[in-house]
Formats: C-alpha cells, structure tokens, sequence
C-alpha cells in the first residue's frame, strides 16, 4: 500500500461505521467464546506484529495477527479449524494488544485458543504438558517450598536435581530458581496484628496529616505468590506506605492471580484461582475497599484477563476497582509533591536501571516509574528502553524457549550495561528475575524506593 | 484527586507529539495521554507539506509558496505559513535523523510503488535515492517481500521518467526466514547483525547480505532496498552495507507496517521524554466534565474512570483512520468532547460513486477559529480551554494533497505553543 499510488488505498472507502467492538462484552454471559466479530475489526495494518518480541526472533512464530484475528477468521469460515501449534509459542506478553489502533481484543484471542488448543489437542501424558502444568501452579510449589525454605533453596538449586529437571521435565538448568524467603509476607503480617494494627496504623497517620480519624481510607492487598513467598519485602513496603497516607489495609485469601495460567493455556486451573480470588475481593469493594496489587500481571489479571476470560460473579465490579500500588497513590493522593519533597539516603540512594514490564503497558503504567522519580532527590532512574525482558513469567523457564528468552532479552541487557547504574527496577517478580540473571544486579520495586522516601 | 497538569494532550500520533513537545519547549508542564498506536506506525515515515493543491495541481516545487491561497478553511491557513515554518524548524531540531530542511523545494522520493513523490523531509536513509538525483540505480527486492518487487518499481520509475538508468534484482533474504517474516525481524537481524547460515557455514546478517548483493552490481553507484534497513542502528547497517558494496546505500519508504514510521515515533517519544513531559499510552480518554471550560478528563482502564485535570486541552485524536472522527447513521462525530463536526445531511452527498472520486467525507473534521479552538454549529468555540490539532481538523484532504504530516506537525505545532502560553 502507497499513499503515492492513489489515495483512497489507505483511506476508508467509506466512513467507519463508529460500530464500536467492545471486547469485554463478546459473549458476557457464556464460557463459549466467540471472537468473529473482533476478528472483523482487524483492517490488517501489521501494526500488531510490529510490536511481537517473539516473532522479531523466532522464525517459526507466525506472529500475533495470524495468531489473533487470521486464526478466528479461519474459526468463521471452518468450524472443525483445529487451532495452529504455534499459539504456545506466544510469550503472552500483551503487546499486541496493546497496539492494535482498532482495538481488536489480541490477547483475549491467544488466551481463549490456548485454552482450546491444550484442552482439545494437546496430549495430557506429554511431558510438555506435565512441566507445563507444574510452571503454571507455581503457587503449589511455593507453599510448600516455603515450608521448608533453606531447605527448597538448596534443593532447587541442586546441580544433579535440575539436570535432571531439565532432562525429564524440559525446565532449564540455565537459571537459578528464586529464593524462597524465611518468613512469608503472611507470616510476617499476622505476626505483626494483621488488620488491627494496620487500623492502628492508619489511624496514627491520619493524626499525623490532620485527617479526620474515620476518613474512608482502606484498601486489600493482592499480594500475589511471589512478594508472599519470594520477595516479602515488597508486600512489607507496600503495607508500610499505605499506612503512611493514613490507609488501613487488608490482606485477604487469595491464590495465584492466574497469569502463569493463561500463558499455558490452563484455563481451568486460571478458573478455579479466579473463582477464589474473585469471591474475596467482591466481598471488600462492596464495602468500600479498593484491591491494590503491587506486580503487574497480577494486577492485568485481576483487570482485564478475568473479566475477558470468565464469568464470575462481581468479576466486572472487581476489575474496575483494581489498581496497581502507585498508581492508586498518584490518582488519590498528591504523589507527586511528596516524592518532590522528599528525599532519599542510605542503601536505596542509587541510580536505578528501570526496565517496564510487559504487563504494565495495557495498564497504561510504563512509564510511572521513570516519570514519579524524576523529581526525587538522591536517586537516578533510567529507563531501559521498551523491549521485553523475555521471560514472559514461565516462558523463559522453558529448555527449548531458553535460548529465544534471552535472544529477546539481549536488547534490555545491554541497556543495562550501558545505563549509570548497577541495581534494578522493576514491578514485575519474573521480568526482575531475567534482569538479574542476565546482568547480576540486585533488582528492587518501585514500592521499595517509595518506602525509604515517603516512610521514616 | 485527579492526576495534573498544566497542558493535557490527548492523542499521540504525530499531531500530538509535536504539540507536546511545542508546549513542554514552552516550559509548561505537560501529560500526553494516547490510547493505542498512531498512524505513524502505518505512514511512509516521510513528512510532506503540500504535494498537490486542493484541485489537484502539481507536484509542487515550493509548498510554502502555495499555502496563501490555500481555502480559508484550510488548516495551514488558520496557522499561517509562518507557524508551518517555525513547526517545521522544531521537527527539525527534534529529530535530527531527517533531512530536507536546507530548502523549500519539495524533494522528489522514488516510493515503492514506483512512483516518484514531492515530499519536504525524508530520512537521512532515504536520501541518497533522490529522483532528482541523476545517479544510476539498482533496486534490491526480496523475494519473500512480495510489496517490493524491484524489477516492476524499476520499470515503473523508468516510465515515469527519471533522470537515471534504474534496474531491479531480486534476492533471497539470507538465513531461512519464513515467507511472512515481518520487517522487525530483518530489522532485528541487521541491528544485532547475527550470524544467518549460508551454504553451511555462518555469516554475520549484513556481510551475508552484502555477499548476496555484490555480483548482481553492475555499475550502477547506488543501491535500494525496502526499509528493513535495522530499527535502533539504520545508520550504522547503511554504512556498513555501503563499504562493502562500494555504492550508496538507501532505503525505500514501504507501506504498512512501517520501520521509518516506527523509528520516527520512537525519535519523538524520546524528545519529548527528554523535554520532561509525562507520557500514558494504553487507554482512552472517554468523558469530561464542564461547560464553557473543560475541568477535567477521564481515562477508562477496564472500567474504572481515571480523573485528569489540566489547564488547557489539545485534542489530536486523528481523523477516521486514527479514530479522532467517526460516523454512524446519523452523522458524523468527535466522540470525545463531541465537537461539532460539518458535515453534508445527505449521506449519499459524503462519497463521490466513483473510488477514487472527490469524496468530501475526506474533509470531514472539527472546524476551528484562527486559534484552533473547535467551533459549534453557530461558529461559537465550544470550549474555551480546548485546541485541535492534526487529522481531527477538518477543510482538507492530506491524502489527495499529501499534506498530511505537515499539517499534524504545524498545528500541533501551534496547538501545544498557545495551550502553554495561556496556561502560564
Ligand atoms: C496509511 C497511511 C499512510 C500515510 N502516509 C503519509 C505520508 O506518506 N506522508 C505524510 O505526510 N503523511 C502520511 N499519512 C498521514 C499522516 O501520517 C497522518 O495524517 C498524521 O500523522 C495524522 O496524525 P495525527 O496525530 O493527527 O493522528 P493519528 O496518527 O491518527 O493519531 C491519533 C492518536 O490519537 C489516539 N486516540 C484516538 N482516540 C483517542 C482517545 N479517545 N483518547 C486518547 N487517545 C486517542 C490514537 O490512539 C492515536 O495514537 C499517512 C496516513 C496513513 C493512515
Ligand atoms: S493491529 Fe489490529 S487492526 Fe492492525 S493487523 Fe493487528 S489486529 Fe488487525
Ligand atoms: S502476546 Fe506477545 S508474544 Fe504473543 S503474539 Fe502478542 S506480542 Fe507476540
């Protein structure tokens, strides 16, 4: 297509007709989905696969506009159309859908034909199935590494162990497994009083800020796995600084937020965690509390993969009360002026190399970080550039993805090489673990850098 | 709360940028918020003033000179041919990867339909295939790229008339890239320059390809390809490519999906990144709240309503292609602050019969006052804090007149500049 050619060939032929295609809405009240009719807004512009980290590597990967509208067109025509292999090789990063100028629901598409390609093609005795089945519960792991955590750190990481992981079960040997941590995020909660002394907490603050004592301030926590079992430090941050601007906060049951899930296209076990997930969190917005999430999957499963995917009771009003942790701070409080105020010393002042996940980009979150911290004193961060990390949560985790996870990788590790400092940033618990593994820095949350600012 | 500030943009195609850009210069403090990708991704990545006038005349040499007898409803018209040039100076010294500023004169750039296009700035990778360039050329197409074929735009370049000899060859991508492979991928080949197998052994992508170009070369000092030509290094692939060709090397400006639109975007997200602005991409503005002035905007996220608030607005939405203008049965309209959009009753009067005919829906847009503030229907400004700017503007026709960067780049422009200066 030219412009030079002649006009109208990049014109509309006729105005659009403003039918807009609301993604959510396909089929809200049935499990059966049918994505035609987002597949007729796809005016084939490529703009998507300009975006596919995958595809940029992987010669096989047909990339996301075969995966997404192609394929549900061939759905249109061919009822028996067996869903191309090729949808596992999406890392479900998101990006496409977070291009596409027609709003064509990308990512809803791979997700739903993941699902029906492991539910009705893929063998459930292959080993592929079974490891992926184990990366994907990655929850069920961690309860019961964390039992035993000095114990699960060795052992994880046992050299003989993970050969043969990799041998039997395709996990590679490549990367060191997180740590687990000694006392879970929870532990750590409930020793502390749980929601009474965060109520105590908040009611200190709110003195301290000259805000009415029952000022209507409280949110849940969706801590999600991994600032629970592996990185509590994030959740502690989070409780701490909420506190500060006079929040009390809840941490209620909760499972895995579903993301590994999805991107193995086990849309019932992603069913059965969102069932529970869902029911808790109804249950506090009804009461005026907000769900806050401090990683960024979690936060994109809880707001858009939930909603698109299932059909749960209070799902909707769940989604459009979920925020990402300093996202929530920057809309109800004057973030902004406090991070100018403040400013940071001891072993937070450093210059930071910021990588954006994937995930925070439909969030529209890609850029919080760099732009919050601009004005904060003592501290530098730089952003990384906006290529993916490669990891994609389980992706990376697998032996025959290995190598094309870290070819997407490369870009970002370079950046980090060449950026000022030597520690990382990032919101998101596996993007923070290939930034580690590929450059050896110690990686932090924005929540952490919050905390040592804001809290004293 | 909301989230605030000084200048809020709304929309981050090339219109949108260039306002942000203009107001944060200005020194305000300015959030650009954008749902989804722009058309720049699907634009040729050349920036054109004004190729042909509104009847058709042209190509012509000097757009400046043709903006004063534009139509008074014409976007360069509002703004004045002073603003088009002082926007333009502001492109210039935000993306230093473009060239064409040294003249007024339209350069005239062979496309990859084979025609031969009056544009006013073009990439510097572009610019060693100047029409009026009197070098004999060769054309590299690759066989898998069926939108390039080299031996037809070769044909067609030479029909048209060119100052030069031109031929066409075709090659075969090194490395087995797949049929569809998308340009990101030879992109990402070339910018890493990864080894690709060839009879066997391992080559690095650009000697690979240097290799494959080489004995088709006769003696011609200049060679084409398609823009695949890397996404973060193009200026250190050319090079390499020309040493070991021993010619100059440039690329073509291709259709959708576009690198050198990519690479423009990128150029501009980090002038303005650098310029101190705060950028949200992802989710659209849907609501407002005021009367007179608009007090604030909403951003929908999955349902939840985000409040933004500012001083002053820039609406740069696009056109139909962008979204910034749609239509229904009833009419046609701006959905965001529902501007008044002019437009015939009849729906039948919107299109010409003919395809390719004079089709007046391709105007269709907001009408401003001189300082781009969107009219009602009684010619009234709707708000008094709200500017338009780029394909959201009605009174003119960028495709037929190939206008259409120009204008999104001077009323953005002008846009930003006064939206910063009130709101100080
Ligand atoms: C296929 C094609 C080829 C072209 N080729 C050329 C060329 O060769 N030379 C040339 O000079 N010009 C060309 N143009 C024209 C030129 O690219 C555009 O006219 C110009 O860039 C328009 O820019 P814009 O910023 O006004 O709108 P757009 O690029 O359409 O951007 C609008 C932005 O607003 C966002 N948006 C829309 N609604 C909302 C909302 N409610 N909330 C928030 N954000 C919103 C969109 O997501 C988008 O990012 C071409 C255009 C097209 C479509
Ligand atoms: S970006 Fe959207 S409209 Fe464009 S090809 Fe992809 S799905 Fe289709
Ligand atoms: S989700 Fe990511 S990997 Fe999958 S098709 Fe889209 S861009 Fe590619």
């Amino acid at each position: 297509m030219s412009d030079a050619e002649s006009p109208s060939e990049f014109d509309p032929v006729a105005p659009n007709t403003g039918e807009e295609f609301e993604p959510v809405d396909v089929f809200p009240d049935s499990d059966d989905f049918d994505l035609r009719p987002g597949a007729d807004s796809c005016y084939k512009c490529s703009t998507c696969d300009t975006n596919c980290p995958v595809a940029e590597v992987d010669d096989d990967f047909p990339g996301p506009k075969f995966q997404g509208p192609e394929q549900w067109r061939l759905k249109q025509s061919d009822d028996d159309h067996d869903v191309d292999d090729s949808v596992m090789d999406c890392s479900n990063c998101m990006r496409c859908d977070n291009a596409c100028p027609s709003g064509v629901p990308l990512s809803q598409m791979h997700n739903t034909a993941r699902g029906e390609y492991v539910s009705e093609q893929m063998d459930k005795l292959s080993v592929e199935y079974v490891r992926n089945r184990i990366l994907a519960n990655y929850r069920t792991s961690a309860f019961f590494a964390s039992k035993v955590p000095r114990l699960a750190n060795a052992a994880m990481n046992f050299g003989p162990a993970r050969w043969l992981m990799e041998k039997t079960l395709g996990v590679t040997s490549e990367r060191d497994f997180p740590e687990f941590a000694t006392q879970t995020f929870r532990e750590w909660w409930a020793d502390r009083g749980g929601q009474a002394q965060s109520r105590e907490n908040a009611r200190a603050a709110r003195e301290r800020r000259g805000l009415p004592a029952d000022a209507d301030k409280k949110v849940a926590y969706f801590h999600g796995c991994y600032s629970n079992y592996n990185t509590p430090e994030v959740g502690k941050a989070m409780v701490r600084v909420y506190e500060a601007f006079g929040y009390e906060v809840v941490a209620p049951k909760q499972k895995c937020s579903g993301t590994p899930m999805f991107a193995n296209g086990m849309l019932d076990d992603a069913r059965r965690h969102a069932e529970t997930n869902v029911s808790s969190m109804a249950d506090l917005v009804e009461e005026g509390y907000h769900a806050i999430a401090s990683c960024t999957s979690c936060s994109m499963a809880l707001r858009q993969e939930y909603p698109e995917l299932f059909d749960i009771d209070g799902i909707d009003e769940v989604a459009e009360n979920t925020f990402e942790a300093v996202e929530y701070l920057r809309i109800h409080e004057d973030l902004r002026e406090e991070v100018r105020e403040a400013e940071v010393d001891g072993d937070l002042a450093e210059e930071f190399a910021y990588h954006a996940p994937c995930h925070s980009r439909n969030q529209g979150l890609d850029r919080q970080a760099v732009e919050l911290f601009r004005d904060l004193d003592g501290v530098d961060v730089e952003d990384v550039g906006d290529s993916c990390s490669g990891i994609s949560g389980t992706y990376g985790w697998k032996e025959e993805k290995y190598e094309k996870s870290m070819a997407i990788g490369e870009e970002m590790f370079e950046h980090m090489d060449h950026a000022a400092g030597e520690t990382g940033m990032t919101e998101c618990p596996t993007c923070a673990m290939q930034m580690e593994h590929g450059s050896g820095y110690e990686i932090r949350h924005p929540l952490e850098l919050l905390e040592a600012a804001l809290v004293e | 709360m909301a989230i605030e500030s000084e200048v809020l943009v709304v929309g981050g195609g090339l219109a949108g940028l260039t306002g942000a850009l203009a107001a944060a210069r200005e020194g305000a403090d300015v959030r650009l918020v954008s749902y989804k990708q722009s058309t720049l991704r699907q634009a040729s990545g050349l920036v054109d003033v004004l190729g042909y006038t509104p009847d058709g005349a042209g190509p012509l040499t000097d757009p400046f000179e043709a903006i004063p007898s534009l139509p008074d409803a014409h976007p360069y018209r509002k703004v004045g041919v002073h603003t088009v040039r002082e926007a333009l100076s502001l492109f210039d010294e935000a993306v230093p990867t473009y060239e064409g500023g040294h003249t007024d004169a339209n350069a005239l750039l062979p496309t990859h339909g084979g025609t031969v296009k009056p544009t006013a700035r073009y990439p510097a990778g572009a610019s060693a295939g100047l029409a009026s360039d009197a070098r004999d050329t060769l054309l590299v197409g690759i066989e898998e790229m069926v939108d390039f074929d080299a031996p037809h735009v070769a044909a067609h370049l030479d029909a048209a008339g060119v100052p030069f000899d031109v031929r066409g060859e075709t090659i075969r991508f090194p490395g087995d890239l797949r049929a569809d492979a998308k340009v990101t991928r030879y992109a990402k080949l070339l910018d890493t320059d990864s080894e690709v197998a060839v009879r066997g052994r391992m080559v690095p992508a650009r000697e690979a390809l240097a290799q494959r170009v080489n004995p088709l070369l006769e003696d011609e000092e200049r060679v084409g390809f398609p823009a695949i030509l890397g996404d973060d290094n193009p200026g250190e692939i050319r090079a390499e490519l020309s040493d070991r060709l021993g010619v100059d090397v440039f690329e073509v400006p291709m259709g959708p999906p576009s690198l050198p639109g990519l690479r423009l975007e990128d150029a501009l997200f980090s002038a303005l990144d650098e310029a101190g602005a705060s950028i949200e991409t992802g989710n659209p503005v849907v609501d407002f709240e005021g009367e007179d002035r608009i007090e604030r905007v909403f951003i929908e996220k999955n349902g939840a309503k985000i409040p933004n608030s500012a001083d002053q607005y820039v609406l740069a939405t696009g056109g139909f292609v962008g979204k910034g203008v749609e239509s229904d049965r009833e009419g046609v309209y701006e959905p965001v602050f529902d501007c008044h959009v002019p437009h015939a009753s009849d729906r039948y009067d919107w299109f010409e019969g003919d395809l390719f005919g004079d089709h007046e829906f391709a105007r269709y847009g907001v009408a401003t006052d001189d300082d781009l503030r969107p009219l009602d229907a009684s010619e009234h400004s709707e708000f008094e804090n709200l500017r338009a700017a780029g394909s959201v503007l009605g009174g003119y026709d960028f495709a037929a007149e190939k206008s259409g960067s120009g204008v999104s780049i001077a009323t953005g422009y002008a846009a930003g500049q006064r939206a910063a200066q009130e709101a100080r």
